[in-house]
This record gives C-alpha cells, structure tokens and sequence, in this order.
C-alpha cells in the first residue's frame, strides 16, 4: 500500500482514533497566528494554515529541555549525583508539517546522531516521531526551497506526504513509520499508485514553478573558508542587524543550544535551552574576552555556518532548506538570499 | 509622504556631497513585501537607495547608540519621524551622544501600518504591497485588497502626538497637524480596570508565545546597556528558560527600565515575530509618567528625565 | 544509548592552593564508583567537564597524567561563576566529572621526537600532564630530547613548583624556567617573558623536533615569531585552543574555529590547521 485517499470528514475522527497510540501535533492558530503545538483533545489541525512562524524543530528539541537532574539534599545517600530525566518516548505524529520542515530534521540530525556521540534526548524523540507531510501548494513569495535541494512536495524526512485534493487527501505512505500511522488511524482507502504518483507529480511541478528565485549556491564548496571570511561584504551584510536571536529561533536547522544549572529547594536541575550564534553572550570567555565579540563576526558566523563550515563538514549541501522563515521574521531584512549570492559569486582579488 | 523622500534624497546627497556628515543613516527598500531596511550610506552617488513609506517601523535612534560613535567618529545624519528624533533627543540627554555628533533629517510623519493587521486581511501569502498617498493596494495570490492607511495605522501611530520631530537640523517637509487625544491611554485604562485575575491572565496570555530572541529589547534605542540584566552570570537575575515567570521577569523589568524614556515608537512591537504586543508594558509607564510627572520623553534636550531628577515635589513620599 | 551529558560522580580528595595570589587551586577528585575510572581513561592533552550539580560545568585540561592511578588532578583559575563556586568547595564534597572530552597532543608522531614543551601562566595543566607522561619509565625512551620552557608573571604563580625544580634536576629533560621579574636574590632560573626564552634557548627546529605550546594569547602571538626563527614550520608547532564551551561533544555549536569544533576536533592543533580557519579564538 503505497497510495491512500483519505476523505476529509474521515480526516478528524481518524486523528482521534490514533491518540491511543500517538500524541498528536500539528498547526494550532490563535490570535498571533499558527504554531505547531500538541493538539488538544478534540482539536483538528489547521491543515490549510499560512506557513508558521516558527518551525516543527521544537517537537524533537524544545526550546528549554530538562536533561539531568540531582538531590542537593544531604542525608540522601545519591546526593549531587545527576540523573537522566525521565524521557517520554510515547509515539508522536506531527500531521502537516511543511516538507522542508522535515528535510531539515534530516539536517539537523547529523549535528544530534554522528558516529561519535547521539544525543539521547534528540536521538528518543525522533525515534518516537513521525512526521506526516502536506504538499504546499501555493508557496510564498520568502520560499525558495527549490533552489537549496528541497522543494513543496520534497520527500526527504516525511513518512507520509499528503496532497490536498480539495475534498480528500492523497496520502504517499513513505515509509514503514507511515504505514503504522495510517493504520493507527484506520485510513485505509488504496489509491491507484500510478495514477496517484502522476497526480503528485504534477502539483510538485505546479508548485515548484511558482517558486521564484535566483539563489545559486553552485560555487560554495569551490571556495576557501578563509576567503569567504575575509569577503570585504560582511560589514554592510551585518549594519542593519540588531543582533536579536529572531533568525536563528525561527529557523528549522538552527540546532545550537545552551546548558544551564538551576535549583529549587533541595532539587538542582541541568536543562538545555534553544542559544543564538548573535547573542554577544554565545562565545564569551569568562575571562572577558570573546572571539565574536562585533556584530560583524556574529552574522558572519551564522552566514558561514548555514552556507560554507556545515557544507564543507558533512558535503550534504548548505544547512538552509529554504523556508524563508528567517526572511520573513527579520525585524530588518537581512535576506539569506542576498547573502548567499554574494557569498556564492564572490571572487577575491588576492 | 510620497514627497518627503526626494527631500530627503536632495538633503542626504547634499550633506554627503559636501562633507557635513560622514554617513547617512535611512531606510532603504526590502527585498520582500511590506519590509524596509535600515541603511548607512557614505556617498552622494548612493542616495536613490532612500526610501520612505509607510512601513519604515523601526527607530533609526537606534543605529547610533549601538554602533559605538566614537569621538573620532564624523557627524552622522539620521533620518528621522518624531519618534526617532525623540528617541536621539533622549540619547542626548542621556549622554550617549552628542547634539554636534548628529545631523537630524527629519520627516513630519504620517504613520506607520500595522503589518500584522493587513497580513489579517489575508488568508495566504502577501506578495505585493503599494502606497499611493493615503491608500494601500495590498495583494496576495487570491486577491488584492485596496485600504485606507488610516484604517491600519499602528496602535502607536494612531495615539501619536508628536508626529513632527521636537528637535531637527532640517525638515525634509511642511510639518503634519499634530492631533489631540481626549483619552490618550485607553488601552492602559482598560487593562487597568480588570480584576487582579483578569489582568494577572491577560499579562500571562500576551507573553506565552515569547521566544526570548530579545528583538524588542535589540531593536529598543534605549537598551544600549553594555550587559543586559538578564544576560548578567554573577549575580543571575533571571532564568534562562522558558519558565514563565523568567519570560515575564524579563518583560517588567525592561519596561521598567524604559519608564520615563519610552517615546512609544513602537519598534519593540514591530521587531517582535511573536506578534506580542510589548507595548501593553510601556505604556502604563509612560501613563505614569505623564500623569506624576508631566513628562513625555525626548522633546527637549534641557531637561532631566524624571527618574534622573531630584524635584522636593516629587508625588512619592519615600522622597520627603 | 550512553548518555554523554551525564557526570561521572566524584568526591573531592584534596584541594591545593597552586599560586601565590591564590587564584588557582588544584582539585584531587577520585571517583564514587571505581569502574568509572576504567571508563574515564584519557590521554594527555584531553579537558574534562567539572560538573557541580544546580551550579553548572566548566571545561577545564587534565592536569593529572595518564599514567597516574587513583585519582584525576585539576587546576583551575577562578574567574566565572562555576569556578568561583568550586574554589569555596571543600574536600570530601561531591561533585561530577565528564569526559574525557576532546582530542589529545599526537603522542603516535610525537614518538622517536624532540619534543619542546612552551607553556605560560596558567595554561601548564595538560603540559605537566605531558610531561609526566613522557617521564614515566615506560614512555621515557620513546621520545629523544625534551626541553620545557615554562613562565610565570613571579615565582610565586607557577604552578606545580616542587615537580618543576625536581624535574630541573633531573638530566633526561632540560628545564627552562623563566619569570617576568623577582626580587628574590636566590632567583637562579630565568627572568625574562616565555617568546625571548624560547628564542635564546629552545632547540633549533629539524624535522624531527616540535613544539607543543599552551599560554595566553598574548604568549602564543610573540612565541610563534620565536619558532619560526629557530625554523620551526607551522606543522610542526603544536597548540591547544580554549573556547567557551557547554556540551564538549561538538553539538552546542558555539566553541566553533571555522568548521572545526574546538571541543570535539581540539583542543589541540597544529599551527597549520589553525592558519586555515578563522581566528575566532
């Protein structure tokens, strides 16, 4: 069973029947606007939302994680001895995620699961989720996942990719994950596969077509870290910026994080919360000094981060999938589309 | 306004040509619907890339507190809305620059939309967005919408009563009417008026979506502290989670941070992608400070702001 | 799954004032569990995390050596909160260490070598860890020449000062000690800063001798003039970088030089690798 349909009045009642098995995420609205948060009993995803403003990475890496934690009490006999937290390894589903939302889950995974260490608090969640894509057929005008390897009916990370076809969905069961999601619900109307992955076909290309942009990335990995650095740009890129953590929050492939202790009475508690390449904070040494201490060093280091170190490390492309969340979100318009051209098109003189 | 920017434009390219000031600051046109840029040009030749519109939400004042003015540094020309003159007025006063360092452009001000109230007009994407005199031509990929700018003025632009800046070099316009306000803090009255519990909720409901990326505290001109508090390690005043009282500490005590100094540019709320609106802290200060004090701030450079100041009339007691 | 941000748990054997100014202590730890120290087995060159649970953790070099037993060693200056608060810890107090974290100075190419050790102030922890290491009987004939060049603002503040002078006395290693000034009389070693020693006294660099240098930043930038005069290639000068770090296993994502991790890919480079990333240090 690669194809299903799935009737949109079966939509709602199907999504119940899986709370047995699975916690449920997905597009909630308020007054702000929509994020993907867990659904509440009763709730149906907003399926149809505009693009959210923050990305799905929170469901496999919260912003604020408890991961250790220690009795200070000393007639304990464990006492300062840190211990895991309890992880919830319940299975989870986040239903319409945005294709390039789970492209990037692929990205970050390579910082969280690497030959040397996996983080379990990551490595748990992702493990325990699965990701049910919707095909995005109007993009807009800050999406350019086309031009970094991704795309509106991308595949890469979904376990299911659905299309909207107005009173259904067709449903693409990509993987065994998928399968036992669609089951949970008791979606189970096959769709000709041939016919199906025509019709899929044909919105991908719809959609790609509408997707405008001038984004090259070709001549990246062609360049010496220590060119682009030393690029004569960063100063202009950088004037405009405030230096708030806006970029890096939104952005689904934006894996860096800070540790930090706490105690409550007798409890300490270790956790970990989302950090910012532009807080001057990030790379200060206690001693005072700090090695990205302008603003200039600190857009610099996201830019070259996203677009030449992560590409030139795991040769998997550029860390962006081109959501354009950054884009749309920054207070003053820094465009990582710009940035990366110039940085794509820059030849030094030396 | 559409008039301002050759002005402005003539003024800049002037100023440049002749060496008055090393550098322009402005806004300059984004590369996306409804965005500007702040921008800092140095030659003549550039001046074209100024704009300005109505979606010019940010306060340049900030772009001259934080970007290290030293002495040795040339004049600088700022461009300038009541509020952004306001703001580097109270840059002056309180010894971040001086009045010889800057050059203010300023621009009689109109007002400035509120994005996220045409965004609301919307149920997709807005691809494109026009500004002829007093009218917006807003389209998406299902429809254009064509609206007054008067319907979707910022809370901030609309309560506004300083649209002219109180201190310039030049005027890059005939100045606009400045309005009267019969109730100028109706907003503060009505969160005022709420039960303990209400307004607790109220408070708790306009920060849970806050993601703590500080873009209202960064794009403040008064938060030019070296070390923000809630970045301080020794002593921690505040956690860094999203523990909700950490998230709330912060926001009061920013607010309180700014009484007596906030111009209610409306920056903080335009900067924040949560759509949170910050402003609902500020402004009961800024109530505060009109109302014991007679005080609004950056209007003139000869003057202590009122936490700054001694007076034996001081409407608290501990001072007597 | 091993859970990488979990401490080993340890117990304060011994606290040692280190300096004259009292700004550094060393800390005896010895672990709770005595499997642990099978797991926490490190080379010379590697950082551990000193965790103090409900304050946070501090990335800080192994003092001790590899061929020490029963106990890991560290010394640490005060200067943040984690560091404040260890210094007004007490012995028998538990704590947590984790690690060992980060790569070592290249011991397999460091064999049948001259090795030159450089070190200033208090970035001598993982260099005394070296050299007892290398000293040890059964590393000694692995190594030819070892020569250290070792300075410190005033007697007083170098660290490990009983080891330095028996280490003087021995004939298999040629001590270099050096301070920037005294006013003691009986002061037979060097006065003068780490670079102008090095020059006047390390060995003329062949292909088969290297420099391991640790110290301020202001050291390392007048010590690499120093090496290349007595022809040392960038090759062949050894260093270990600190950043501000959190996780030490190259997920956080802040300690970054380019694209290597200073946590995961370092701490130790060689000169080389350095002049091919941005100095972001």
């Amino acid at each position: 069973m690669n194809f299903i349909t799935i009737d949109k009045k079966d939509w709602a009642p199907g999504i119940d029947k899986s709370r047995k098995t699975f916690r449920v995420y997905g597009p909630v609205e308020d007054e702000n606007g929509c994020q993907i948060k867990p659904l509440a009993p009763d709730t149906a995803p907003k399926m149809d939302a505009p693009v959210t403003v923050m990305s799905a990475k929170s469901v496999l890496f919260p912003q604020t994680e408890k991961i250790l934690t220690a009795t200070l009490d000393e007639s304990k006999q464990d006492h300062h001895v840190m211990t895991p937290v309890e992880t919830d390894d319940m299975p989870r589903v986040v239903l319409g995620i945005r294709p390039y939302d789970a492209k990037a889950v692929q990205l970050v995974k390579l910082n969280f699961d690497n030959p040397d260490y996996q983080d379990p608090y990551w490595c748990a969640a992702y493990e325990a989720t699965t990701f049910v894509g919707l095909g995005v057929t109007h993009p807009g005008p800050c999406d350019f996942s086309t031009a970094v390897g991704c795309g509106p009916f991308s595949e890469e990370g979904l376990d299911v990719l659905m299309a909207d076809m107005d009173d259904k969905y067709l449903a693409k069961i990509l993987t065994k994950k998928g399968e036992n999601w669609v089951a949970a619900c008791g979606f189970d109307t096959e769709a000709d596969p041939k016919e199906s992955q025509v019709l899929f076909d044909v919105l991908r290309k719809e959609a790609e077509k509408q997707i405008q942009t001038d984004l090259a990335t070709d001549k990246l990995a062609g360049k010496t870290i220590l060119d682009l650095y030393d690029a004569p740009f960063w100063d202009d890129v950088a004037f405009s910026c405030i230096n708030c953590g806006t970029c890096t929050y939104v952005c689904p492939t934006c894996w860096c994080f800070d540790i930090q202790d706490e105690t409550r009475h007798n409890t300490a508690v270790r956790f970990r919360n989302w950090d910012t390449c532009m807080s001057s904070l990030f790379t200060h040494h206690a001693s005072g000094h700090n090695p990205r201490g302008t603003k200039v060093h600190r857009v610099r280091q996201r830019f070259m981060h996203k677009l030449k170190y992560f590409l030139d490390k795991y040769d998997q492309g550029i860390m962006c999938v081109g959501c354009g969340r950054c884009v749309a979100s920054c207070p003053v318009n820094i465009d990582i589309r710009e940035v990366c051209n110039r940085m794509n098109d820059y030849e030094t003189t030396k | 306004m559409d008039t301002c920017i050759e002005k402005i434009r003539a003024i800049g390219a002037d100023l440049l040509a002749k060496g008055t000031v090393e550098k322009v600051i402005g806004f300059a046109d984004g590369s996306i619907p409804m965005a500007t840029r702040p921008i800092a040009l140095t030659s003549d030749k550039e001046v074209d890339k100024l704009v300005f519109n109505s979606v010019c939400g940010l306060n340049l004042a900030n772009y001259v507190s934080k970007n290290s003015l030293s002495s040795k540094e040339g004049k600088i020309a700022v461009v300038a809305k009541g509020c952004d003159a306001r703001n580097l007025v109270t840059h002056i006063v309180e010894n971040q620059i001086s009045r010889e360092q800057i050059y203010i452009i300023g621009v009689p001000c109109t007002g400035m939309v509120d994005k996220r109230k045409i965004a609301a007009l919307f149920d997709d994407e807005i691809t494109g967005f026009e500004e002829h005199g007093d009218t917006l031509t807003i389209t998406s990929a299902s429809k254009t919408e064509t609206v007054k700018k008067a319907d979707v003025l910022r809370h901030n632009c609309r309560v506004c009563t300083h649209s002219n800046p109180p201190v310039y070099d030049v005027m890059a316009g005939d100045p606009v009417e400045e309005q009267t306000l019969d109730h100028p803090y109706e907003d503060v009255d009505q969160i005022a008026a709420m039960d303990l519990d209400a307004r607790w909720a109220y408070f708790e409901n306009l920060t849970k979506n806050c993601i703590r990326c500080y873009a209202c505290r960064n794009a403040c001109p008064l938060c030019y502290c070296p070390t923000c508090f809630v970045d301080e390690s020794s002593p921690q005043w505040v956690g860094k989670g999203q523990n909700e009282i950490d998230v709330t500490t912060f926001h009061f005590l920013r607010a309180f941070h700014c009484a007596g100094r906030c111009t209610d540019c409306g920056a903080c709320v335009e900067a924040c992608p949560m759509g949170i609106n910050v402003r609902d802290f500020t402004r009961k200060l800024n109530k505060d400070a009109l109302e014991l004090f007679g005080w609004e701030a950056g209007l003139v450079l000869d003057k202590r702001p009122p936490l700054d100041a001694y007076s034996p009339n001081d409407p608290n007691d501990f001072i007597k | 799954m091993e859970n990488p941000y979990l401490p080993y748990p340890v117990r304060i054997d011994d606290i040692e004032v280190a300096t004259e100014d009292k700004s550094l202590k060393t800390f005896t730890f010895v672990f709770v569990n005595p499997a642990d120290e099978e797991k926490f087995a490190y080379k010379a060159g590697q950082f551990a995390e000193l965790s103090i649970p409900g304050v946070g953790e501090i990335p800080i070099g192994i003092a001790s050596s590899p061929v020490e037993k029963g106990f890991v060693k560290f010394t640490v200056f005060r200067t943040g909160v984690v560091t404040t608060h260890l210094h007004n810890m007490k012995k028998g107090d538990l704590m947590g260490i984790r690690g060992p974290l980060g790569n070592w100075y290249p011991w397999d190419k460091l064999e049948n070598k001259n090795v030159v050790i450089i070190g200033g102030g208090f970035a001598f922890t993982t260099l005394r860890s070296s050299i007892v290491y290398m000293l040890d009987p059964a590393n000694r004939k692995k190594f030819k020449n070892i020569d250290v060049v070792y300075g410190a603002r005033s007697p007083g503040m170098l660290l490990y000062r009983e080891e330095l002078f028996d280490w003087e006395k021995r004939d298999d290693i040629n001590m270099h000690i050096t301070v920037d000034g005294t006013d003691d009389p009986d002061w037979k070693y060097h006065t003068g800063f780490v670079p102008q020693v090095v020059e006047d006294n390390a060995p003329v660099a062949d292909e088969d001798t290297y420099a391991i240098v640790c110290g301020p930043p202001i050291m390392i930038k007048f010590t690499q003039p120093a090496l290349t005069k007595l022809g040392y290639q960038p090759h062949q000068i050894i260093m270990s970088l600190e950043n501000r770090m959190k996780c030490g296993i190259g997920m956080c994502g802040r300690c970054n030089i380019g694209k290597e991790l200073v946590c995961k890919d370092g701490p130790v480079f060689t000169l080389e690798e350095i002049n091919q990333t941005p100095k972001e240090y």
